[in-house]
């Protein structure tokens, strides 16, 4: 159930943005990415999470063990939070989200609107998704986006909790969140000028 | 894959979700057409199973670019691309989620559609059928327009510029069945084209709408 990152290059728009990058996230252990805007956290995340291809080397992670979560959460505005969540357990084969609606502290928004919500509980909502998904890989962009810190808190038990259990976690994150582990940090592997555009890319046309 | 097409009607019958908007818009261009060449019963009744059609195929035109920019606005194509779910079985469950909501309604309401252009009565069942057999392809067709277009800001008008053109082998033996049927002519010739449309972009393509929809993604 280990995660390996060998020599990944990632390309964004067709330009090489990060080269290089070697990790291991073996189970139970957690690993926090940083590095300045635009310096290709989320594409490295896309990559990781099977949505690129990687430009050079090679990514290995056991099938269908990866949940990911992006910028945005994936919520449908006419549907209730309750329903929200039901959709992504039946996604992923489970049927039990109660676990996932109490360690988010959803319990008295169950019936709301997921358009109704503020900004702050859609996120809570979007991260109560990973709970239902089972999977023990979990690759968040951003998590605590909008969160205030009596959630960010929550969210840290949450991720916490689901390492003790035997998962893994990657994130990009700017914020502290008081969890044991791993920091690296992506600035040194950004892309040389040598590398530049990659001929032959082919980028969307229209 | 239930659940995505139950999550999918569900969102359709909410607000904002569209349903309706199709079966409306069937029923302006019917009526408009009467005022626009004039109330000449005899000429509506030689007209009346093409613009039937026509006016069926712009009704599903209207909601197509809503199957998938919809779920790529909010990211859960992302996720779903993440999830279990092939992407295959995504777009088809999408194209028949869309078939459900737009195609169905507008195979039911054309009979009375019909009755103000003066369809001729035995011209029912065979506009009924060749809207049956002909709107799946429709839905299936588009969801590969919108899996082509998506992430495209204002695709709208661009999915309809590329779907279109391939909306006319459909168009013509659909309209060609309803309109030998209306005539009492021998109708083996269209229905078995037709259906051959059909059944040959239902079985192949969903892949080419998911290997769009994975270049799109990236």
């Amino acid at each position: 159930m280990t995660l390996r990152v060998k020599n990944v290059s990632v390309a964004r728009g067709g330009v090489a943005v990060l080269e290089g990058i070697t990790f291991d996230v073996p189970p139970g252990k957690g690993l926090i990415l940083k590095g300045p805007n635009g310096v290709g956290k989320t594409t490295l995340l896309r990559t990781v999470a099977g949505l690129q291809p990687a430009f050079k080397g090679t990514i290995e992670a056991p099938e269908e063990s990866i949940a990911y979560a992006a910028h945005s959460d994936g919520l449908k505005a006419m549907l209730t939070v309750v329903e929200n969540l039901k959709f992504w357990a039946e996604v992923f084969g489970k049927s039990d989200i109660s676990a996932a609606i109490e360690g988010f502290d959803l319990v008295d928004l169950q019936d709301r609107l997921a358009g109704s919500l503020s900004a702050g509980q859609k996120r809570r909502l979007g991260l109560a998704r990973l709970l239902v998904t089972g999977r023990p890989i979990w690759i968040l962009d951003e998590p605590t986006v909008s969160l205030d810190t009596a959630s960010v808190a929550l969210f840290a038990r949450a991720v916490e909790q689901h390492l003790q259990s035997g998962g893994s976690a990657l994130l990009a994150t700017h914020i502290e969140l008081g969890l044991n582990v791993d920091i690296l940090d992506v600035g040194p592997f950004r892309a040389t000028a040598s590398e530049g555009a990659i001929s032959g890319y082919d980028e969307a046309f229209l | 894959m239930k659940a995505l097409l139950l999550r999918d009607l569900k969102l359709a019958f909410r607000a904002g979700g569209g349903f309706g908007l199709g079966i409306a818009f069937f029923l302006i261009v019917v009526i408009l057409v009467p005022f626009s060449v004039g109330p000449e019963s005899s000429l509506l009744t030689k007209i009346a199973p093409g613009i039937l059609w026509l006016g069926a195929l712009l009704a599903c035109l209207l909601s197509l670019d809503r199957i998938l920019a919809l779920d790529w606005e909010d990211g859960t194509l992302d996720l779903v691309a993440t999830s279990p779910l092939p992407l295959e079985a995504v777009v088809s469950v999408k194209a028949l989620a869309h078939w459900l909501t737009t195609g169905v309604p507008l195979v039911v309401a054309a009979p009375l559609f019909g009755v103000l252009l003066n369809l001729p009565a035995e011209g029912y069942i065979w506009l009924v059928t060749s809207l049956a057999l002909g709107t799946p392809a429709l839905s299936v067709i588009g969801t590969f327009g919108a899996a082509l277009t998506v992430g495209i800001k204002r695709g709208g008008l661009l999915l309809s510029l590329l779907i279109l053109p391939l909306y006319v082998p459909t168009l013509i033996f659909g309209a060609e069945l309803a309109r030998r049927g209306a005539e009492g002519q021998a109708v083996s010739t269209p229905l078995l084209m037709l259906a051959g449309i059909t059944f040959g972009v239902i079985a192949l393509l969903p892949f080419a709408s998911a290997a769009v929809l994975r270049v799109n993604l990236r």
